[in-house]
């Protein structure tokens, strides 16, 4: 690596005012699991790293307007283990669980991996599957970005060289619904995906009908894709068995694989139909399992039972 | 370019001054002889490297040594309290947990910090926490039943 200056700003004015001073040649540092494998290997060569370590309160993970914001800075680990993630959004905390190794996670963060955008990253399907959005800031403000408009291309995003990961928000889920995330591994548990898929799923009232979809896709092109022509062909219509292949069919003309030591353009192409289906295959049963574990509200069902003297 | 750092290596306090673009791992083996720590493949999959940091595991191939300012590291010479080896170690040692030994102060300090967190992990815990530490004479078995039988040697 090249020598290059390491700054510990200690709140986000020292960040900005740092950033400002070295420009696009400052690069921001969290975990730094990805950054300097790029920096040992020549791909970036900062002449200034600016540490977002010293700076507190970026990690909280808690619930707001019914939705969970996370943190920029919380760890891999902690989206995996907080127990807030884990009871309302299970799928998230498994897509995490799915990442590397906990070595990596325990270091990784939510905000870095996002920015550093490799199409073949796991949170990313997933995130924009469940509707996130980024908050960014920088010394001019802050906006809010759709996760599903974040990714540019191949390790690129829509982020200002000034501009910081604040939090991702992922909204709350209409009543319903269903996630899944799926994650195509022929090699090894740690690798990238072949292919990965991520699905969100609601259905009406009647749970005859589609009320609405996300689909998303991981390592099929140069950012992650979201699948909007297999979602309008499922949105609205009435749940039946071949809808979810016939998605998958539809979702194959969205990607745009390359070869290599993970299969063949072809091929991942092939599979990527086949997760689609999957992952809305597993967001159904996601459905039917929550209407399993909780029947109906605990507390009123009780007083009624007393009240009329009769069980069942 | 140098930075002042603060931290702690298996207890002791160190004060110095480093190179920004000097690895966790470089510093560890080159400034302090502490060797027992090795590189494999220097991209964070091998876990050969793996070291605590305020008792989570992390891959010290990938870590700046500024970054661990004001932090706690253990390495694999850290494990041992006063001369006696750590369950852990003993366990592996009396139950084959190695071959050519490259991998193992990675394993033994994966296996202490799955330890500190779950005392009697079962075979998918182990194999789940483990996923990262790589064994190229797979001797997987005798690692695995190593660490499930490392509770034997606690006190």
């Amino acid at each position: 690596m090249i020598p290059f200056e390491y700054r510990t700003p200690k709140n986000l004015k020292e960040v900005n005012a740092t950033l400002k001073e070295f420009g696009s040649d400052a690069k921001l540092i969290a975990g730094g699991t990805a950054l300097v494998i790029m920096m040992k290997q020549r791909l970036v060569r900062p002449s200034c790293l600016v540490s977002l370590r010293s700076v507190r309160g970026l990690n909280a993970i808690e619930l707001r307007n019914g939705g969970i914001s996370i943190g920029g800075l919380a760890t891999h680990r902690e989206v995996e283990g907080s127990s807030l993630i884990r009871r309302r959004l299970p799928m998230l905390a498994e897509t995490y669980h799915h990442v590397a190794t906990l070595r990596i996670r325990n270091m990784a963060t939510v905000g870095g991996g996002l920015a550093h955008a490799d199409p073949n990253q796991d949170p990313p399907p997933s995130l924009i599957a469940l509707g996130a959005t980024v908050k960014a800031t920088s010394a001019n403000g802050s906006r809010s970005i759709p996760l599903d408009e974040f990714f540019k291309d191949y390790y690129e995003t829509v982020l200002g060289p000034d501009e910081i990961i604040m939090e991702v928000m992922v909204p709350k889920l209409a009543a319903n619904t269903g996630a899944a995330y799926i994650k195509f591994l022929p090699r090894t548990a740690d690798d990238y995906a072949t292919v990965s898929a991520a699905a969100v799923l609601t259905l009406d009232k009647t749970k005859k009908n589609i009320a609405d979809v996300r689909i998303a896709l991981g390592s099929v092109g140069v950012t992650p894709i979201r699948a909007t022509a297999a979602e309008a062909l499922l949105r609205g219509q009435p749940l039946k068995a071949e809808a979810f292949a016939e998605a998958g069919e539809k979702a194959k003309e969205a990607v745009d694989p390359i070869s290599d030591f993970r299969g063949s353009a072809a091929y991942k192409r092939d599979m990527a139909g086949v997760f689609v289906r999957r992952a809305l295959e597993r967001a159904l049963a996601d459905i039917r399992q929550q209407a399993k574990a909780k029947p109906a509200p605990k507390p009123a069902k009780k007083k009624i039972v007393k009240k009329k003297g009769k069980r069942r | 370019m140098n930075k002042k750092i603060k931290f702690r290596v298996n207890g002791k306090r160190v004060e110095t001054e480093v190179p920004t673009n000097r690895l966790l791992i470089d510093y560890l083996r080159y400034d302090l002889g502490l060797t027992g720590t090795k590189e494999g493949c220097s991209v964070g999959v091998c876990g050969a490297c793996t070291v605590l940091m305020d008792g989570d595991m992390i891959t010290s191939c990938l870590t700046l040594a500024v970054m661990v300012d004001g932090h706690d590291i253990i390495t694999v010479e850290g494990l041992a309290k006063n001369g006696e080896l750590n369950p852990v170690q003993k366990s592996f040692i009396q139950y084959g947990g190695f071959q050519c030994g490259i991998c193992t102060p990675g394993q033994v300090v994966a296996a202490t910090a799955l330890l500190a967190e779950n005392p009697k992990p079962n075979e998918e815990e182990i194999k789940d926490w483990m996923m990262g530490n790589l064994c190229r004479c797979t001797g997987y078995y005798k690692i695995i039943e190593s660490i499930q039988k490392a509770h034997q040697f606690a006190k």
